[in-house]
C-alpha cells in the first residue's frame, strides 16, 4: 500500500504536507521580521524628524550627578556606564538578599499554614492573605515613609542589642574589617570547604552502599564550620576586626550602614514574596499524595524521615517552576525603587536619560538588563530543576 | 482542515501587515510644505507609534483642530503649577499656558493642564503629547540641542538655594560636610549639587527622589539634612511645609537658573507665538496696560506701539497666523506680567517672593521685550 503510494507520489508542491509546513513557517518568519522591521523604521523616521539620532556613544560621557549608595567608586566625574553598573549592581545587591531573605521566611509561613497548631497555622494564613493582596507598591511606599523614615533622628537614636543603630538615616549594624592575617584565614577557609565536600561525596557513597540515609549536608556543613573555628583560633591576630556603627556629626559612620531606601525596598520586597513563596510551598507540599507519607511510615520512618526523605523530595519538583518566577518577579518588582528613592539600574537610567535626552536608548538598554537578569536567573533554575525532578524511564 | 485553518491565518496577517504598510509608509518621505497636512492626519489617525508634528506652522494647526491645547505644566510647586483644593491649576507657569490660549482661540479657558514630572517632560513634549512645556525648566544647552526643543524666552530668573531646618546650626555650605541633601532627579539642580560641592570639596550623601512632593516629604521626616532646588521652588514648597517657620533658606546662590517654556524644534511660527506671548506680558506691564484698562486703552491709545500691539493699527497678529487682537485677548484675559506675577508670587500670597531681577529693565530687573513692530 505505502508502495504505491510512493510510486505515484507526483503531488504538487502546493498540496504536499511537507513543503507547505516548511513554507508556512518561513513566511510567518519573513511576516515577524516585516513587521519588526516597519516598527523600526517607524521609529528611525520619528526620530530623524525631530533630528534625534540613535547613538551610545554618549555612555562614555561624564555623568556630572551623584549617587547616594554605590558598590563601585563612582563621584560626578564618573561615566554614564560607570552610573549604569553601579545602579545594575544595587539592583542585584537587593535582588540577591531579597531571594534569599524571600525563601527563607516563605519556606516557614508554607510550613506554618500547614501546622496543626491552630494559632501557628491562622497567623499564617493571616499574613499570606494580607500581603499577597496588597499594592507593592503602596506597600513600599509606606514601609519607607511611615517605617523607616518614622524612625528617630541621628541625634536620638535608638540602640538595639547587638550594636544596631536605628535612626532615619539608616540602621548601622557591626562589620567585620579584614585584618593582616584575613587572606591566611581564606586559605583555611578553603581548605574547609574542599574537606566539606570530600565529607559530603564519601556520605554519598556510604549511602549508597548501604541504604542508608544519613544527614549527608548537615556533616559537610559542620566540617566546614569545624575548619573555620579551628582557624579562627589557631591564627595569631583574628581575621576580622568587629566596626561598630556609631554616630558621628551628621550621619552614622563605621560598621554597614545600610540606608532607609535598601531597608524599605528590600524588606518590602522580601515580606511580600514571601507571602507568595509561602503559598508556592504549602501547594508543593500538599501536592504529596497521603498514600505516600502512609507508605512511609509503613515502612518504619519517623516524622522526620518522612519529611526529609518522602515529602520534601516529591513536593520539591513541584515547587521549583512556580518558586522561579517568583524570584524573577522580586527581581522586576526590584524596579519599584524609584518610589523610595534607591538608585537601582531603572533609578539610575532614568536620571540618565533625563540629563542626556536619550529615551529610546535608555529605554532599550534596561529593557536588555532586566531580560538578561530574568533569563539567567531562569537558567540556573531551570538547570536545578533538571537535576530534581522525576526520573522518567 | 488544520492546514485550511493555518493558510487562512497566513493570508489573514498578510493582508493586515499589507494594509498597516499602506498607512504608515507615505509618512517618512515628507519634507515639502504642500503635503503636510496629510501628514497630520496620517500621524493623528494611525496609532502605533506616536509621531509629534513638526515642520513650520504644523503644531498651531493642530491645536486649532483640537480645539484646545495641550500644556504640560507642573502640579505640585505652588506659585508657578500647582493644584489647588478645588482642583484648578494656578501658578505663573499656568497663567502662561493661558495667556498662549487666550493669544490662539481667544478663550483663557481652552487650556489641558497635564501634569508631568521632571523626568518625562522631555519626552512628553518630543513625543507630541503635549504641544508646550511650561513647568519651571531650566534653559541650557543641551536642552536646546540634544533634548530636541527650543527655549521660548526666561518668564523667571532663579538660582539654586539650600534649605535647612533652623534649628540645625548649619549656616554655609560647607556645615553640610558628611551631610546627606535632599533632592529631585533628572533636574539641573542634581547636576549643580554634584558640581558646587565637588568644587567646594565638601564631601555629601545625596538622596535622590523621583518627584518634588516625595523629595520634600523626606525632608521633612529628616531623612536628609538639607533640600535644594530653585530659591523659588524653596520658597514656595516651604510654605507647604508643616511649620514654615522653622526652616530658612541659606544665603547662598548655587547657580543661574533661567525657567521658561519650551517648543519642540521644528516648528518656528509656534515658536515665534509662543515668544510673542512672553513679551506681550512683558510689554503690557512696561505700558501700564491691565486687564482692568486694556478696553480703554485700545479705544483711546494714541502711542502708536501701543495700538499696533493692541491689533488697533497693522497687522501684527495676522503675521503670527493669530488673529489681530490676540495680544489684547492675553492683556484682557489673563494681565500683564506684573499681575500674573502678584497673582501667584506677590506679596499677598503665601508663596511670596521679591521680584529681584524679574523686574522690568526700567526698574534694574532683565524684563526686556523687542519692539512691536
Amino acid at each position: 500500500m505505502q508502495r504505491e503510494l510512493k510510486q505515484t507520489a507526483t503531488i504538487p508542491f502546493w498540496r504536499d504536507e511537507r513543503v507547505l509546513k516548511i513554507l508556512g513557517q518561513i513566511i510567518f518568519a519573513l511576516l515577524v521580521l516585516f513587521v519588526g522591521a516597519l516598527i523600526y523604521q517607524n521609529m528611525r523616521t520619528g526620530l530623524a524628524k525631530q533630528g534625534i539620532s540613535l547613538s551610545y556613544s554618549f555612555l562614555g560621557n561624564i555623568s556630572g550627578f551623584d549617587l547616594a549608595e554605590t558598590s563601585i567608586p563612582y563621584d560626578r566625574n564618573s561615566a554614564y556606564w560607570q552610573a549604569f553598573l553601579a545602579g545594575l549592581l544595587n539592583t542585584l545587591k537587593v535582588g540577591v538578599v531579597g531571594i534569599i531573605f524571600a525563601t527563607i521566611l516563605g519556606a516557614i509561613l508554607g510550613i506554618a499554614r500547614l501546622s496543626t497548631n491552630f494559632i501557628i497555622n491562622r497567623l499564617a494564613t493571616f499574613y499570606l492573605e494580607l500581603f499577597r493582596n496588597l499594592s507593592l507598591l503602596v506597600f513600599l511606599i509606606f514601609w519607607y515613609l511611615g517605617v523607616f523614615l518614622k524612625l528617630p533622628r541621628v541625634k536620638d537614636a535608638i540602640l538595639w542589642p547587638g550594636d544596631i543603630i536605628l535612626t532615619n538615616r539608616g540602621v548601622g549594624i557591626p562589620w567585620g574589617i579584614p585584618t593582616a592575617s584575613f587572606p591566611t584565614f581564606r586559605l583555611i577557609l578553603l581548605l574547609g570547604l574542599i574537606l566539606a565536600v570530600i565529607v559530603f561525596l564519601a556520605f554519598r557513597a556510604y549511602s549508597q552502599r548501604t541504604g542508608r540515609a544519613p544527614l549527608t549536608l548537615l556533616w559537610s556543613f559542620l566540617a566546614f564550620v569545624l575548619v573555620a573555628l579551628v582557624g579562627w583560633f589557631i591564627l595569631p591576630v583574628k581575621p576580622l576586626t568587629l566596626d561598630l556603627a556609631f554616630v558621628k556629626g551628621l550621619n552614622l559612620a563605621g560598621g554597614k550602614i545600610l540606608t532607609p531606601e535598601f531597608m524599605a525596598l528590600t524588606s518590602g520586597l522580601v515580606l511580600y514574596t514571601a507571602a507568595f513563596i509561602g503559598e508556592v510551598v504549602r501547594a508543593g507540599i500538599q501536592s504529596v499524595s497521603k498514600g505516600q507519607v502512609e507508605a512511609s511510615r509503613a515502612l518504619g520512618l519517623n516524622g522526620f524521615q518522612t519529611l526529609r526523605l518522602i515529602v520534601f523530595p516529591q513536593a520539591l519538583r513541584v515547587i521549583i517552576p512556580p518558586l522561579t518566577s517568583q524570584y524573577l518577579n522580586l527581581v522586576k518588582n526590584s524596579s519599584l525603587a524609584i518610589a523610595v528613592g534607591y538608585p537601582d539600574v531603572f533609578y539610575v537610567s532614568n536620571t540618565i536619560q533625563n540629563q542626556t535626552g536619550r529615551a529610546v536608548e535608555m529605554i532599550s538598554l534596561v529593557m536588555l538588563t532586566y531580560l538578561l537578569i530574568s533569563l539567567l536567573t531562569s537558567v540556573l533554575m531551570n538547570w536545578y530543576n533538571q537535576r530534581i525532578k522525576l526520573v522518567e524511564r | 482542515m488544520r492546514k485550511m485553518f493555518s493558510a487562512v491565518a497566513i493570508l489573514v496577517m498578510a493582508s493586515l501587515a499589507l494594509a498597516a504598510c499602506g498607512t504608515a509608509v507615505p509618512a517618512p518621505s515628507v519634507d515639502t510644505v504642500t503635503v503636510k497636512e496629510t501628514v497630520v492626519v496620517e500621524v493623528t489617525s494611525s496609532a502605533p507609534v506616536v509621531v509629534a508634528p513638526t515642520g513650520y506652522g504644523v503644531t498651531l494647526k493642530t491645536v486649532m483642530e483640537r480645539g484646545n491645547l495641550v500644556c504640560g505644566v507642573n502640579s505640585q510647586v505652588p506659585g508657578f503649577g500647582y493644584v489647588g483644593a478645588d482642583g484648578s491649576f494656578a501658578g505663573i507657569d499656568v497663567d502662561y499656558c493661558r495667556a498662549l490660549a487666550a493669544a490662539i482661540f481667544g478663550d483663557a479657558t481652552k487650556v489641558e493642564f497635564r501634569p508631568v514630572t521632571a523626568a518625562e517632560r522631555f519626552t512628553a513634549l518630543q513625543s507630541g503629547e503635549i504641544d508646550i512645556l511650561s513647568r519651571n525648566t531650566t534653559w541650557s544647552l543641551v536642552r536646546d540641542t540634544e533634548l530636541g526643543g527650543n527655549f521660548v524666552h526666561t518668564t523667571f530668573y532663579d538660582g539654586q538655594g539650600m534649605m535647612v531646618p533652623k534649628d540645625s546650626g548649619i549656616k554655609t555650605l560647607q556645615d553640610l560636610a558628611g551631610g546627606t541633601i535632599c533632592v529631585q532627579t533628572g533636574t539641573t539642580t542634581e547636576l549643580n549639587l554634584a558640581d558646587v560641592m565637588a568644587s567646594l570639596g565638601v564631601a555629601y550623601t545625596p538622596a535622590v527622589f523621583e518627584d518634588a512632593d516625595s523629595t520634600f516629604a523626606a525632608y521633612s521626616e529628616g531623612r536628609c539634612d538639607a533640600v535644594t532646588t530653585d530659591k523659588s521652588g524653596l520658597v514656595s514648597r516651604r510654605s507647604v511645609l508643616t511649620d514654615p517657620s522653622a526652616h530658612e533658606i541659606l544665603d547662598v546662590t548655587m547657580s543661574k537658573e533661567p525657567l521658561g517654556p519650551m517648543v519642540r524644534h521644528g516648528d518656528d511660527q509656534w515658536f515665534d507665538i509662543a515668544q510673542w506671548t512672553v513679551f506681550t506680558m512683558f510689554s503690557g506691564e512696561e505700558f501700564g496696560i491691565t486687564s482692568a484698562n486694556v478696553d480703554d486703552i485700545r479705544a483711546n491709545a494714541t502711542a502708536p506701539e501701543v495700538r499696533r500691539m493692541l491689533g488697533v493699527e497693522g497687522d501684527l497678529g495676522l503675521k503670527l497666523g493669530l488673529t489681530n487682537d490676540w495680544a489684547y485677548n492675553i492683556i484682557k484675559l489673563v494681565g500683564n506680567y506684573e499681575e500674573i506675577y502678584n497673582r501667584n508670587l506677590g506679596p499677598d500670597t503665601p508663596t511670596y517672593i521679591p521680584r529681584g531681577y524679574n523686574s522690568l529693565y526700567t526698574d534694574g530687573g532683565l524684563l526686556y521685550s523687542p519692539p512691536f513692530r
